[in-house]
């Protein structure tokens, strides 16, 4: 029964359905329970919410990530995958200290002052809750002193700063004296991204990281979570 | 079911319906006065026998005579003539119909050139840094083989966009000669494409040969008339106004035996037609008329193609450019003139200036095969692989040409805008701005595989590396090494047998043993 219920999410995580109304990937899937619906069942069944990440979610994903290796999948998926990921993650957060789970990581997420664009934030920032960290985004056009505040109360592991203009960019060059201001520099690790920076730009800023694109952002987060871990 | 080809649902129009009208009229005033002179006696004698004023100009070693056409014939024969065309095909889902008033668009390759292009990579080492290569490609020309006409046709059968096959390269080999050239090439083009063949013809004696193939290859007379898998070109006029006599007598053969024909005429705007449009469209409209009016009086419903390929002269050289735009205009113009008779239309695109596959090659065709396109002839002659105006053939070319052909069919098909799409967009809108995110990527997803999304381009290099022709020539081997549906057997036995000339070399099934 665990087994069913868990291959049931495994395979909407696939189809991207978040629930029973989303159409998913083949044809007749709209009405029957989505992921939501199917994790509410599974902890009405008592299943380990861990179980639920490894056996069900991570698995889907990986069985997504397999396709777009393979390009049969294409990042429409990824990130319809990714986003039901998230959206199971936001039902299991709160049973996961009873389980004994720990959450892989915290990312505060912002695009910096004077800049507008959010495209490019949004898609990591559903590809990171994807991946099982939780997420706190702060939106676009941010002020500095904003930013720092985020990182002072919630204490997260990383701060993803984005930009999209060559005029803006340079602000996050001030998020980066700021935390140092602040004292807070050492107690976060920063990854950039965004279309006129680059890893060359990042080093000069003293970022930890560079993500070129989604996918790249997250291999960034992962290594870097995993130096940290180790 | 036959092949779709792509519908213009709105055709651009060059010119107006008054300028439509002008050039008629303007060529019936040509038709009968200067009229055309006739190098073919047969020709003037079927004109004279049907009212036309014939006069004898010249006679002794070069006789000719000077035919008036009266416009009475002209449109009684453009009234009789077919205004549905079907061209067959081994394959009937390859099948063709094409409508004089409909513009469905069909492309085909052509023409034949006399040089073939080879294609290979060398890699270059950057001096100030060695252990930076690049792989660049040489083009290579030769005389065109029979067996590059096999490879060329097995290409096309493959490529997605390609609805029919003119034969690309002039077949010189060693043993080819004027007697056995156009069996061989029509059963080289035959056995490698399924597909529609169209071919001029080099000796009137080895018509009979041709038709008895592609008989043998459908089942017999009535199967060939119902099916008719070969059409010939026939450039009967030449610019400006004469009808030459071999040509014309292949003309008049071929109307006899009612198979499919491409009145064609070809004249270069500055020499042998008035530089200015007005003028060198008046002209032609008036010697694809006079072909079509043959056709007619020769054999009453013969199918045949308004064909039109009008060029403008280079002003460096006078031979032909192509690639100018007012090529594509008269093209158009020739395009509008057909559908104002409703005769389907051969035009012509594609074909450019450039002598070798690059950026030249890719804006010049590009260009004309768009706008050509959009105008919406049934039969657009439209050049894959052709370089230096109709000289070389280069396979790789074409498979690159392919690849625009792709763009542009999908950019003529309809907007699907309506009131159940409108409701769908509404909900997915009050939706999605009610999210943190406001992005639409999940809805993606649902048209992603639909076909409503059009593909990338397909030899796209990574990052900043041009890796078009490397990607293209991938391509082009990949569907070498794709097998094709040859003629079968006990058939190809009986083409060897009965219709002489043909080369032992060409039988697959032979050369397996």
């Amino acid at each position: 029964m665990a087994d069913d219920i868990l291959k049931l999410i495994q395979e909407n995580v696939i189809q991207g359905r978040i629930t029973k109304d989303d159409e998913g990937f083949d044809d007749g899937m709209a009405g029957q329970p989505g992921v939501t619906e199917l994790i509410e069942t599974a902890l009405a069944q008592k299943i380990n919410p861990q179980d639920i990440i490894s056996k069900g979610l991570t698995r889907g994903m990986a069985i997504v990530g397999e396709k777009f290796e393979a390009k049969q999948y294409f990042i429409p998926d990824m990130l319809a995958s990714a986003q039901v990921v998230g959206a199971a993650m936001d039902i299991l957060e709160p049973h996961l200290a009873g389980a004994g789970a720990k959450a892989k990581g915290k990312i505060i997420m912002a695009t910096v002052k004077g800049d507008l664009h959010d495209i490019g934030k949004n898609i990591v920032s559903i590809l990171l809750r994807g991946a099982g960290y939780t997420v706190k985004d702060l939106g676009n056009d941010i002020d500095t002193s904003t930013i720092v505040e985020a990182v002072r109360e919630e204490k997260p592991q990383f701060l993803g700063l984005s930009a999209l203009l060559i005029s803006t960019m340079a602000n996050m060059a001030d998020v980066m004296q700021a935390l140092k201001d602040a004292g807070l520099r050492d107690k976060v690790k920063v990854v950039i991204g965004g279309a006129p920076v680059s890893e060359e730009f990042a080093k000069s800023i003293g970022a930890d990281g560079y993500g070129a694109d989604g996918f790249g952002a997250i291999r960034v987060v992962e290594s870097l979570f995993n130096a940290n871990a180790a | 079911m036959p092949r779709e080809g792509i519908l213009v649902r709105t055709p651009y129009e060059r010119i107006t319906d008054e300028q439509v009208q002008q050039i008629h009229h303007a060529s019936m005033e040509i038709l009968k006065d200067p009229g055309l002179i006739s190098f073919n006696k047969e020709a003037a004698e079927i004109f004279h026998s049907n009212g036309a004023d014939v006069t004898t100009v010249s006679s002794g070693n070069n006789p000719c005579w000077l035919v008036r056409i009266p416009e009475e014939l002209v449109l009684s024969a453009v009234d009789s003539a077919n205004k549905t065309v079907k061209l067959g095909a081994r394959n009937l889902e390859n099948i063709l119909i094409m409508k004089g008033d409909e513009p469905r668009v069909f492309f085909i390759t052509g023409s034949e050139t006399n040089t073939w292009l080879d294609v290979d990579f060398q890699t270059y080492v950057r001096k100030s840094e060695p252990a930076t290569e690049i792989r660049v490609p040489e083009f290579h020309p030769r005389r065109g083989t029979v067996a590059d006409l096999c490879k060329s046709a097995h290409v096309c059968e493959h490529l997605q966009t390609v609805d029919g096959y003119i034969r690309t390269v002039n077949i010189q080999d060693k043993d080819i000669t004027e007697d056995n050239k156009d069996v061989n090439k029509f059963f080289a083009s035959l056995n490698n494409t399924t597909k529609h063949v169209m071919s001029g013809l080099t000796s009137l004696k080895q018509l009979d040969n041709v038709v008895r193939m592609a008989e043998l290859i459908v089942g017999g007379k009535e199967q060939l008339k119902e099916n008719p898998i070969i059409s010939f070109i026939t450039c009967l006029v030449k610019s400006p106004l004469q009808f030459v006599e071999d040509t014309t007598d292949t003309f008049i053969e071929v109307c006899r035996r009612g198979l499919p024909v491409v009145v064609s005429s070809s004249p270069q705007a500055g020499t042998s037609a008035p530089i200015k449009e007005a003028g060198i469209m008046a002209q032609i409209n008036a010697e694809v008329l006079a072909g079509i009016t043959l056709s007619q009086l020769v054999n009453k419903g013969t199918p045949v193609l308004y064909g039109s390929v009008p060029v403008r002269a280079r002003m460096d050289t006078l031979g032909d450019s192509y690639g100018s735009v007012e090529t594509s205009q008269y093209n158009i113009d020739c395009v509008q003139m057909a559908r104002f008779y409703k005769i389907p239309n051969y035009s012509t695109s594609g074909v450019c200036d450039a002598k070798v596959p690059g950026q030249q090659s890719s804006i010049e065709r590009l260009f004309s095969d768009l706008v050509v396109t959009l105008s919406g002839p049934q039969f657009l002659h439209c050049a894959y692989g052709l370089l230096d105006c109709n000289a070389i053939f280069c396979l790789l070319q074409a498979v690159l040409d392919d690849a625009h052909f792709q763009m542009i069919k999908f950019f003529l098909k309809p907007a699907l805008i309506g009131e159940k799409e409108i409701a769908e967009t509404l909900k997915q809108i009050r939706e999605v701005v009610a999210t943190p995110q406001k992005m639409y990527i999940r809805h993606i997803r649902s048209v992603m595989r639909s076909g409503e999304i059009s593909s990338p381009y397909p030899f796209e290099g990574d990052l900043a590396n041009d890796n078009v022709f490397a990607l293209a020539y991938e391509r082009m081997n990949e569907l070498l090494a794709k097998p094709v549906e040859h003629i079968d057997s006990v058939t190809t036995s009986k083409i060897f047998q009965e219709i002489p000339g043909l080369l032992p070399r060409l039988n697959v099934y032979e050369e397996r043993r």
